[in-house]
C-alpha cells in the first residue's frame, strides 16, 4: 500500500492542496475554490450528535451535492445572504494533514481544523474539528471528489449558524 | 390621533386606528424573562419529545424541557416517561449521556439506582436511615403532567392545567394533515440533531416561523434557488408572493399559516431539484394519498404548505420537508433551538434521502434559509437596545380586515400569539 500511495499521491502535495483551498475559501474565491472540486463533489457537515452518520438516513447540518454547492456559492456571493452580509472574516489553521487510504482512484486523506470566525456585530467564534477527504486526480490535478467537516462541538450552541464554508 | 401609542403597557391595541404595537421592553427585560418563566413556561403544555425518538424499552433522551434537566424515556413496559433528571438524594444529574438504552439510573455521585420508570432501586448503605426512610417514595420526580398527542409529548409543570387534547384544540387538525403524510398514520423523528443558539429573544422565533411577510427580502437567495431550479416563485400581479396563503388563528394562542404549495413538497410535488428519476415515485405517493384519502383531502396534504405554532414554544414546518422545532430562552436575549426531522415511517431509502435533501435546502443552521432568519433575529435585538427612545414593534399589518382574509403575509395570526402572551402575563402579573 505504501509503494501504491507514494506513485500516486504524496503528502506534501495533499497539503498542498488543503492549504491552497484554505487560503482561497478564507478569501472568499468562491468561484476559484469550486474549481477544485470535480464534477461530482459533494460537501458534507454531519449533525453534531451523530458525527459518523450517513447523510442519505440522517439531518446533517450541510449535505450538498455538486448542484446545491454551486448555488451555495451563488448565495455566498449575493449581498442578500444576510447571514454573510458583510462577509465574516475567517481564518482556517489546518494540521495533521494525512492520508488514509487509496482505493481505485479514490485518495482518501484527513486534517484538523481550527476556523476562527470573526464578524461584524458578533462574538468572535471557533470552529474546531477535522476533515475528511475524497481526492481523484484529473487532467494530471489533484481535486476534490468529497469533503466532509466533521466539529467536535456537541452542539452548535453559540456557534450558530453555518454559514460559510467550513 | 397618533400612529404609535405612548405609556408602558406590553401589548397596545387599537382597532379603531387599526393598530397593534408591542412594546420592546417584552424582548430585553429579566423581569419579564423572569415571569414569562412561571407564567408561561409553567403553565402551558410544552413540547418534550416525539415516541419515535424512544422507540424501545429502555432507551432515553436527556433534554432541558422549561429550564428543567429532563429524561424523556420509556421503561421495561413501554410506558414514556418524562422524568427530573435530578437524584433526590443530593441532587446530582443521575443520566449525564445524550441518548442511550438504560436498565437503570446510576448516579454517579454516592451510587443511588434508579429504575427506567423512576422508581428507586438500590441505595448503598441504606440501613443508615431511619424508620421513615421509604424507598417507594423516593423514586425520580416525574413532571407534574405528560400527555401526548399522535406521539407527540408534550409536559405540563402546573397540575391543574387543562388536558392536553382541550388545550391543542382546533391546532390537532393541522396536526394530523402532517401525520397523513404516512399511510400507516405513524411518523419518526429521523436521526440528526440540529441545536444552535439564537442571539435574540425566543418569541422573535415565534413571530418569524410563521411570517410570511418577510419572505422576499429575508430569503431571497433562497427564491433565487428555487428559481435556478426551474421553480415559479414570481408572484402574481399584486401580490407579495407566489400564491396567495393565509393566516390561521387556532384558539388558545397556537396559529398557523396555510399556503398553496409553489415549491416542492416530498409529499407529493416535484420539483427539478429532486431529479429526474424521482418524478415516477413522487406520482405514485400521491396515488397513494389520492387512494387513501379521497382527492380533496390527498390534495390538502400535498398541495399545502403550513407553519404551525404550538404556544408557546414548539413550530411544526411541513414546507420543503416537515421540521419539528421548538426553542426555550436562556436569557431575554439568547435562545436555544432544537431541530429535527419527521417523516413516514413507511418511506423508501429513496423517499426519506429525498426528504433530508429538500429539509436542507431551506432549514436548518446550513440551510439556504434558516441562517438569514438567524441573522435578521439578531439585528432587531441589536436594535432592541434602543427599546427606550424606539419602544414599539409594529403587528397592524391587516388590522382592517376580518379573521378569514388575514393573509400570511399579514400579522394577524402573529397577534393571536401575542394577545395569548399578554392575557397569561397579565394574569400572572
Amino acid at each position: 500500500m505504501n509503494e501504491i500511495l507514494a506513485s500516486t499521491v504524496s503528502r506534501a502535495e495533499v497539503e498542498d492542496l488543503f492549504y491552497h483551498e484554505a487560503d482561497l475559501l478564507d478569501s472568499w474565491r468562491l468561484d476559484e475554490w469550486l474549481e477544485l472540486l470535480t464534477d461530482d463533489a459533494a460537501y458534507y457537515v454531519p449533525p453534531n450528535d451523530k458525527p459518523d452518520a450517513d447523510a442519505r438516513y440522517t439531518l446533517f447540518t450541510i449535505a450538498d451535492d455538486i448542484v446545491r454547492l454551486r448555488e451555495r456559492v451563488i448565495r455566498l456571493k449575493d449581498p442578500n445572504c444576510h447571514a454573510e452580509f458583510p462577509l465574516s472574516r475567517t481564518r482556517r489553521l489546518i494540521g495533521n494533514v494525512r492520508i488514509t487510504g487509496v482505493d481505485g482512484d479514490i485518495i482518501s486523506a484527513a486534517a484538523n481544523f481550527i476556523i476562527h470566525r470573526y464578524r461584524h456585530n458578533d462574538l468572535p467564534r471557533v470552529f474546531v474539528g477535522h476533515y475528511r477527504y475524497k481526492l481523484r486526480r484529473q487532467g494530471g490535478r489533484l481535486k476534490i471528489a468529497e469533503r466532509r467537516a466533521i466539529l467536535d462541538a456537541e452542539e452548535l450552541g453559540l456557534l450558530g449558524s453555518v454559514s460559510f464554508i467550513l | 390621533m397618533n400612529y404609535q401609542p405612548s405609556g408602558h403597557d406590553f401589548i397596545v391595541e387599537n382597532p379603531q386606528a387599526q393598530t397593534f404595537f408591542v412594546n420592546r421592553e417584552v424582548f430585553v427585560s429579566d423581569d419579564v424573562f423572569e415571569r414569562e418563566k412561571r407564567a408561561i413556561f409553567d403553565r402551558c403544555w410544552i413540547y418534550v419529545g416525539h415516541g419515535s425518538e424512544i422507540k424501545n424499552p429502555g432507551d432515553f433522551k436527556t433534554r432541558p424541557i422549561a429550564g428543567r434537566p429532563i429524561i424523556f424515556c420509556r421503561d421495561r413496559e413501554g410506558a414514556v416517561h418524562a422524568l427530573i433528571n435530578c437524584c433526590r438524594h443530593r441532587g446530582a444529574l443521575v443520566c449525564r449521556e445524550r441518548e442511550g438504552n438504560a436498565r437503570q439510573f446510576y448516579c454517579m455521585y454516592h451510587g443511588w439506582t434508579y429504575h427506567p420508570d423512576g422508581r428507586l432501586k438500590s441505595v448503598p448503605g441504606d440501613d443508615a436511615y431511619g424508620a421513615s426512610f421509604d424507598k417507594s417514595e423516593m423514586g425520580l420526580v416525574a413532571v407534574p403532567r405528560l400527555e401526548a398527542y399522535r406521539d407527540f409529548y408534550f409536559a405540563n409543570f402546573d397540575r391543574d392545567a387543562i388536558d392536553l387534547d382541550t388545550y391543542l384544540g382546533k391546532a390537532k387538525d393541522y396536526i394530523d394533515i402532517v401525520i397523513d403524510q404516512s399511510p400507516s398514520g405513524k411518523m419518526q423523528i429521523i436521526s440528526g440533531t440540529q441545536e444552535y443558539d439564537i442571539r435574540a429573544n425566543w418569541k422573535l422565533l415565534v413571530e418569524n416561523s410563521v411570517d410570511d411577510y418577510h419572505l422576499i427580502s429575508t430569503h431571497s437567495t433562497w427564491l433565487n434557488y428555487m428559481r435556478n431550479s426551474g421553480v415559479n416563485v414570481t408572484p402574481p400581479k399584486g401580490d407579495l408572493l407566489p400564491t396567495r396563503g393565509f393566516g390561521r388563528d387556532l384558539g388558545n394562542g397556537h396559529l398557523t399559516t396555510d399556503n398553496p404549495n409553489y415549491r416542492g413538497r416530498p409529499v407529493a410535488k416535484w420539483i427539478s431539484v429532486y431529479g429526474e428519476d424521482a418524478k415516477a415515485d413522487i406520482e405514485a405517493l400521491r396515488n397513494e394519498l389520492v387512494a387513501r384519502l379521497g382527492p380533496a383531502r390527498a390534495a390538502r396534504v400535498a398541495d399545502t404548505n403550513r407553519n404551525l405554532a404550538i404556544f408557546p414554544n414548539l413550530v411544526i414546518n411541513d414546507g420543503s420537508s416537515v421540521t419539528v422545532r421548538h426553542f426555550y430562552p436562556v436569557a431575554p436575549d439568547r435562545m436555544h433551538v432544537t431541530a429535527w426531522a419527521l417523516g413516514p415511517v413507511e418511506e423508501t431509502e429513496a423517499q426519506r434521502a429525498r426528504r433530508l435533501h429538500a429539509f436542507l435546502t431551506f432549514y436548518g443552521p446550513g440551510g439556504f434559509a434558516t441562517p438569514d432568519d438567524v441573522a435578521a433575529l439578531e439585528a432587531a435585538q441589536l436594535g432592541f437596545a434602543a427599546w427606550r427612545e424606539v419602544p414599539w414593534s409594529d403587528l397592524s399589518r391587516g388590522m382592517a380586515k376580518a379573521g378569514a382574509q388575514q393573509l400570511a403575509t399579514d400579522e394577524g395570526h402573529l397577534r393571536v400569539f401575542w394577545r395569548k402572551w399578554n392575557e397569561l402575563m397579565e394574569t400572572r402579573a
